[in-house]
């Protein structure tokens, strides 16, 4: 089977197209990023020390373990954050892996001024 | 006293809900933190705008319960500083440190009613970490707020009146569940537990619960010995492995587990805040010393509902305005006191009564310390991180750790980004067990701030 959470209820909402590491994904309003994910799949990202695939664990942020990345390299725990129409996320974390801090701006404006 | 005095509630469930609304009678505008995008917390979580299912479908027996306290919480929207999607990340003397997307805040303030609520508690399971294993609060909330079931073939694992519930409530939506399997060790009915004679209703609602699992045809075993939550790396969870308490080892082939053992309260902010800690011998677990209304150890600090104390949502809401009214009655609020004067005697009966319950569940469905003791040496304790239970035996063998600060250090567990809420009481247990001194004596994983990841740049820079 290729998704995780069965639907039971609720599926007369408007659908809100989604993007999940480049490929179009049908989530329903009202979804958050993880019942977009295991509705459409089995995983919401892989653990870094190598034991597989991880598919959040306790849906209230508490656990950290549904972390996934919008395309400028955000972090969004997919649990608690809703779908919102043309989003785009990545569930692995993005090349570059720190986002740009605001003192991290600054230094290499101030790099590019010398 | 002359100025209207500055009051914080933390959390928007059934204790928080009820702390406001106190606050709000006695004519105080308090601030409300909440990290949901809704009021209700988890127990009465609303689900999202444009779900259509009715109350008595999502909240069960708990329906008018769950009405009333939306609606006060609705009616109260106007006289409160609600800040819901807020995360209190620390507290130091007098301010609560929040922040809100990108944006951070400081909150100061004359009392506080911190109530933070709970987690599941859990027991780690060989093979835990695999996907499609969640905690039971996990899988209420996958049905209640988004409509979905985790799995097609969900079996229940742990102790407690959760994982009955959960199950039944499974059953009743129409989603697979293989089986209820509980660790407690005998089918005792609920009822016929003293404790539980303090609430009779809650007693009956338990059998009643039974009843629809065994009508679905669900198996029930209890006083069974987890073994393994089977299945591979890349499809996770294909079978729960249990020994009943024959010795007959069972398997249940499914695609989701859902496991948890009682509550686990989130003492984060009331630690970083300095409170005292009692010990609990009978959950065997830390928790804040507060008294009859719920004042902590530290002046100004008062603590209400599971995050204090795991009473569940009828307690929370006695908990939470008992608390609320203590507090103003402190500051001298005429009010405030005039209303906690009134108020206080039946609440703090209300209160006993449940702490009888709360008593009478525990040893209905002990936290079943024993197992963790004796995890396998490969088993996953530190899900976040992947660190096994041999590891952390190893910071008490080899590095001589006797206490769980020290074998955090040495083996990283409860260092990881669930910052020890779900392996720390069973790592205690592994450390107690290993060292060979009594689980008190190990002690508790101090918190630290903030109290759950931010981002980097949730700071404000001075251009």
């Amino acid at each position: 089977m290729d998704s995780r959470f069965v639907r039971l209820a609720e599926r007369d909402r408007a659908t809100v197209e989604v993007r999940i590491d480049g490929a179009p994904v049908q989530a329903l309003a009202g979804d958050t990023l993880l019942v977009a994910l295991l509705t459409c799949g089995r995983r919401v990202r892989d653990s870094e020390f190598g034991d597989g695939p991880r598919a959040g664990f306790c849906l209230m942020g508490a656990c950290q373990d549904c972390w996934v990345w919008t395309e400028r390299g955000e972090r969004l725990r997919a649990c608690s954050t809703p779908v919102l129409m043309g989003m785009s996320v990545l569930t692995q974390p993005p090349e570059s892996q720190w986002p740009e801090t605001p003192d991290l701006r600054m230094l290499r404006a101030a790099e590019q001024t010398e | 006293m002359s100025l209207a005095p500055r009051m914080v509630v933390v959390g928007a469930g059934p204790a928080g809900v009820r702390a406001a609304q106190a606050l709000v009678e006695a004519g105080v505008r308090p601030v409300l933190v909440d990290e949901g995008q809704r009021d209700g917390g988890q127990i009465y979580r609303r689900q999202p705008e444009g779900f259509t299912r009715s109350y008595a479908r999502l909240y069960g027996s708990e329906a008018d319960k769950a009405a009333r306290l939306h609606r006060d919480f609705d009616a109260l929207r106007g006289r409160i500083d609600y800040r819901g999607n807020t995360l209190a990340w620390n507290i130091t003397s007098n301010e609560l440190h929040v922040v809100h997307g990108q944006h951070t805040a400081t909150v100061p303030f004359d009392a506080i009613v911190i109530c933070a609520g709970a987690v599941d508690r859990l027991l780690p399971v060989p093979g835990w970490q695999r996907a499609g294993c969640y905690s039971l609060g996990a899988a209420q909330i996958a049905l209640k707020a988004q409509a979905c079931a985790i799995g097609a073939r969900t079996v229940f694992l742990g102790s407690g009146p959760l994982l009955y519930l959960a199950a039944k409530q499974y059953v009743e939506a129409g989603a697979g569940v293989v089986a209820v399997l509980d660790t407690a060790p005998s089918a005792r009915s609920w009822a016929a537990i003293s404790g539980l004679l303090a609430r009779p209703r809650l007693a009956l609602r338990g059998l009643a619960m039974l009843r629809t699992l065994r009508r679905a045809g669900v198996p029930l075993l209890t006083g069974v010995h987890p073994l393994a939550i089977d299945g591979d790396s890349e499809e996770g969870v294909s079978a729960v492995r249990v020994r009943d308490a024959r010795g007959i080892e069972h398997r249940f082939d499914a695609d989701a587990v859902a496991i948890g053992w009682h509550l686990r309260a989130e003492t984060q902010l009331a630690d970083l805040a300095r409170c005292e800690f009692v010990f609990e011998p009978q959950s065997r677990q830390w928790l804040p010393r507060i008294d009859a209304d719920g004042r902590s150890s530290v002046k100004g600090v008062y603590l209400a509902g599971d995050g204090a104390r795991i009473l569940g949502a009828d307690g929370a809401e006695a908990a939470g305005r008992l608390a609320a009214l203590a507090a103003l009655a402190d500051l001298g609020h005429s009010t405030g006191a005039a209303l906690y004067e009134k108020a206080a005697a039946e609440s703090r009966r209300t209160l006993q009564r449940m702490d009888r319950f709360r008593s009478g569940v525990i040893s209905a469905f002990p936290w079943p310390h024993e197992h963790a003791a004796a995890l396998p040496d490969d088993t996953v304790v530190c899900r976040c991180e992947t660190i096994t239970a041999g590891e952390l035996r190893r910071s008490v063998g080899e590095l001589g750790s006797r206490e769980v600060n020290r074998a955090k250090a040495f083996s990283r567990v409860g260092m990881g980004r669930c910052q020890g809420r779900f392996c720390g009481h069973a790592g205690a247990e592994i450390v107690a067990a290993a060292a060979g001194v009594p689980i008190e004596s190990v002690g508790r994983l101090r918190s630290q701030a903030p109290v759950k990841p931010l981002v980097m740049n949730a700071r404000e820079v001075q251009a």
